[in-house]
């Protein structure tokens, strides 16, 4: 899914910037090239699929609902999400964790990137291998990683133990488990910054780095100078989607550690996750539109600093 | 204006939605008519639970040649609740189905979802305790199946007589049992996070001895009365601190899982593992030759007059929405599990793991060795029920606190308070009076 996600951002990206480029100003005058009625069945499976459900939801965020009924109570639920002794610690996770891989992503992405664009031998071979992790699924990830790092059992440490080092319990340490997760997560998901950085620097005019070159320009300060302000639009989309993967992420942590050992690396999706294993279906619905909240007030206010420092350029 | 072409578009595509629907509709309606054909849901999709629910409908069948028997799975653990839930609430649930007895029953809203078997002939055969635990006060819903098992410490009746240690009753003489154990190289007490559910044992196995201090212990917890902070429920917390502290672990507590433990156990490289009795079956897949050296007791007290706990076995029940003809045949396939021929299945399929919660069925001569130390406590009445089958309210988080608490992460003070906050959410949502 994320790579589909990532995809189609991209796409749109490129295809504003087109029309922005070409026919400023033009935008709402373009005519659709289908009748009207061609749209009803994405509108119908949008309403039936998407927009019900989200309403839904706000309403049963205001009750107490058992699946057999559902009693309106008012805003309890979030009062009572608001007292869980384990928020204020999921919410601090959730925020370092985001912070985090998605800084990482943009750090490691774009260097990956200036590797994978340059002369460097067996450069289609390289690029398969840092895509390659995007391609599994994010639960055979977290399995894969969880008997890997096993402090008992796991290659990891076996190694690590062979060369006398220590043996950290890198999913079982309280102060280890989420920065595990974090680099794991990292591991998964920097191929896909990556190839967008790697769309960004190809897309840089090559008679820039040229004349660069001519004015006796180092490889630092064309770094600095060209390529690190021309990719401005790649790193916005590698933080914004790495951001909104990182608030919400949940798959991982839950097939690694399942938030714990405790709750040390609980995060809020995996508090609303429990909250619904436990039958308190509307409690998790209200925990669900905090977390919505939450996403939205962080990334719009972003979304909207990063573009347009885009259109500044 | 819609062209003409476009209206005999329109009505192609409203076609093909209408015989798309009709499909649906189609499904939906197979299966009703005769009531010689019945579903019924397996207590969990593990290969255990599916053949165990695969026999019973094969020999009901035999038994019945005019009953035809489905059986279904399902997942377990919360998933499945959930599943029992939805099905449930929708009016699609099969026609009998295998599910947990006490407060998770309850949840099931009997009243208005079950189909009451109060008037059944084998009624009166049931334990005056399992009945309690799939009973409303307006009447009986389920029918036990599977055996009642214990909570406590299991441990390995060698390493006890190499080291020439006697069963203890008293927490002073059970750690002065484990540090003996631990001076010969031997693991003390096992605890295995890597499944969280095992970290609860020395809390929820401590119930019975808490409920002999106080009989009215679960009443005043379900009444917001009573708390874990304050003894004598402090206990459970405070010992599984103190087994951290005094390091008498396993290593690798954070990672081991439960199957691994009771291999431990059985081996002899660990002595003693808090546990439900429930768990020998594995040892009898993975040690056969063992099953006999393990051992069980109750979990000791400050003042050493140990109670077992006991938890009853899950539960045969029918939903409302099987009715008719239907009914007639799930209420025979119910009273089937516990006659003479299910209980034979019972006694092959599942390794008992305390005595039956019936009359009707009787233990097998080869029943682990745990079994004969369990019934000593039902001999001399000092058991009791576990707390979720006289209490509605079970904390979602008491695993992870405890982990939090075995770990050392905080002491077990802290850990009952966080736990008694928890419960509160429960207890709210539930809607109980007093919260």
């Amino acid at each position: 899914m994320p790579t589909s996600t990532a995809n189609s951002a991209t796409a749109i990206r490129a295809a504003d910037v087109r029309v922005d480029a070409s026919a400023p100003g033009k935008r709402r005058r373009i005519r659709s090239y289908y009748p009207t009625w061609f749209f009803i069945p994405a509108i119908a499976l949008y309403v039936v699929f998407f927009a019900i459900p989200t309403f839904s939801s706000f309403y049963f965020s205001l009750t107490r609902w058992s699946l057999f009924d559902s009693t309106f109570i008012g805003f309890a639920n979030f009062v009572q999400f608001f007292q869980n002794p384990q928020l204020y610690s999921s919410f601090v996770n959730t925020l370092i964790y985001a912070v985090i891989t998605s800084g990482t992503k943009v750090v490691a992405g774009f260097f990956l990137a200036l590797l994978l664009t340059g002369p460097v031998v067996g450069r289609g071979y390289l690029r398969a291998v840092v895509f390659f992790p995007v391609l599994i699924s994010t639960i055979g990830v977290g399995i894969m990683f969880k008997s890997l790092l096993d402090p008992f059992h796991g290659m990891v440490n076996a190694v690590l133990g062979f060369f006398g080092l220590p043996e950290p319990g890198w999913f079982t340490d309280p102060h280890l488990a989420l920065y595990t997760i974090a680099a794991v997560d990292v591991w998964k998901g920097v191929g896909i910054a990556t190839l967008i950085f790697m769309a960004g620097i190809v897309a840089i005019p090559h008679e820039y780095f040229e004349a660069a070159k001519i004015d006796g320009a180092g490889g630092w300060k064309t770094l600095r100078q060209i390529t690190i302000p021309l990719c401005r639009g790649a790193t916005a989309t590698v933080i914004i989607l790495s951001l909104i993967g990182g608030l919400r992420s949940f798959e991982i942590i839950w097939v690694t550690t399942g938030g714990g050992p405790g709750f040390t690396s609980d995060v809020l999706a995996s508090v609303i996750y429990k909250e619904y294993q436990a039958g308190f279906f509307g409690l998790s619905t209200a925990g669900n539109v905090v977390l919505f909240l939450l996403v939205t007030a962080i990334m719009v206010p972003l979304s909207y600093v990063l573009n347009r420092k885009q259109v500044e350029l | 204006m819609f062209s003409r072409r476009t209206a005999a578009r329109v009505a192609a595509t409203l076609a093909g939605a209408a015989v798309f629907g009709g499909t649906l509709v189609g499904c939906g309606a197979t299966g009703g008519g005769s009531g010689s054909t019945i579903t019924l849901m397996a207590g969990g999709n593990d290969p255990v639970a599916t053949k165990t629910a695969n026999d019973f409908a094969a020999a009901f069948q035999k038994a019945n040649p005019t009953i035809k028997v489905k059986v279904d799975t399902r997942p377990g653990g919360t998933e499945g609740d959930n599943l029992i839930k939805t099905r449930l609430s929708t009016g699609t649930m099969d026609d009998v189905f295998l599910y947990n007895s006490g407060s998770l029953f309850q949840a099931l809203h009997p009243d208005s979802q079950l189909q009451p078997l109060t008037d059944e002939p084998w009624v009166k055969d049931i334990s005056p305790d399992f009945k309690k635990t799939v009973s409303t006060p307006k009447g009986v819903y389920g029918a036990p199946w599977g055996t009642t098992f214990d909570g406590g410490i299991m441990y390995n009746k060698k390493v006890y007589a190499k080291l020439g240690l006697s069963v203890p009753t008293s927490w002073a003489q059970f750690i002065s049992n484990s540090q003996k154990i631990k001076a010969a190289g031997i693991t003390p007490v096992l605890q295995s996070f890597g499944d969280t559910w095992t970290s609860q044992l020395f809390v929820l196995a401590d119930f019975a001895n808490v409920s002999a201090k106080d009989p009215n212990w679960a009443t005043d917890y379900t009444n917001n009365k009573a708390k874990y902070v304050n003894p004598p429920a402090l206990a459970g917390f405070t010992h599984t601190e103190q087994i951290f502290k005094l390091g008498l672990m396993n290593k690798d507590f954070a990672s081991l899982t439960n199957v691994n433990a009771l291999k431990l156990l059985a081996t002899g490289a660990a002595a003693q593992y808090p546990m439900i009795t429930v768990a020998i079956g594995n040892v009898v897949q993975s040690n056969p030759a063992q099953v006999n050296d393990i051992g069980y007791f109750a979990m000791p007290t400050d003042s050493g007059e140990p109670h077992a706990t006991i938890w009853e076995p899950g539960g045969a029940y029918i939903p409302k929405s099987t009715t008719g003809d239907k009914l007639v045949s799930a209420k025979k396939l119910v009273a089937f599990l516990n006659s003479p021929a299910g209980c034979e299945i019972q006694n092959k399929a599942q390794v008992p793991s305390g005595p039956y919660a019936i009359s009707s069925c009787k233990l097998p001569a080869n029943t682990p060795a745990l079994v004969a130390d369990e019934l000593t406590y039902q001999n001399v009445k000092k058991t009791g029920l576990a707390l979720e089958f006289v209490s509605p309210i079970k904390g979602p988080n008491l695993e992870k606190i405890l982990i939090q608490v075995g770990s050392g992460i905080t002491s077990g003070a802290a850990g009952a308070a966080l736990y008694d906050n928890d419960v509160k959410a429960q207890a709210q949502q539930l809607g109980l009076k007093g919260w």
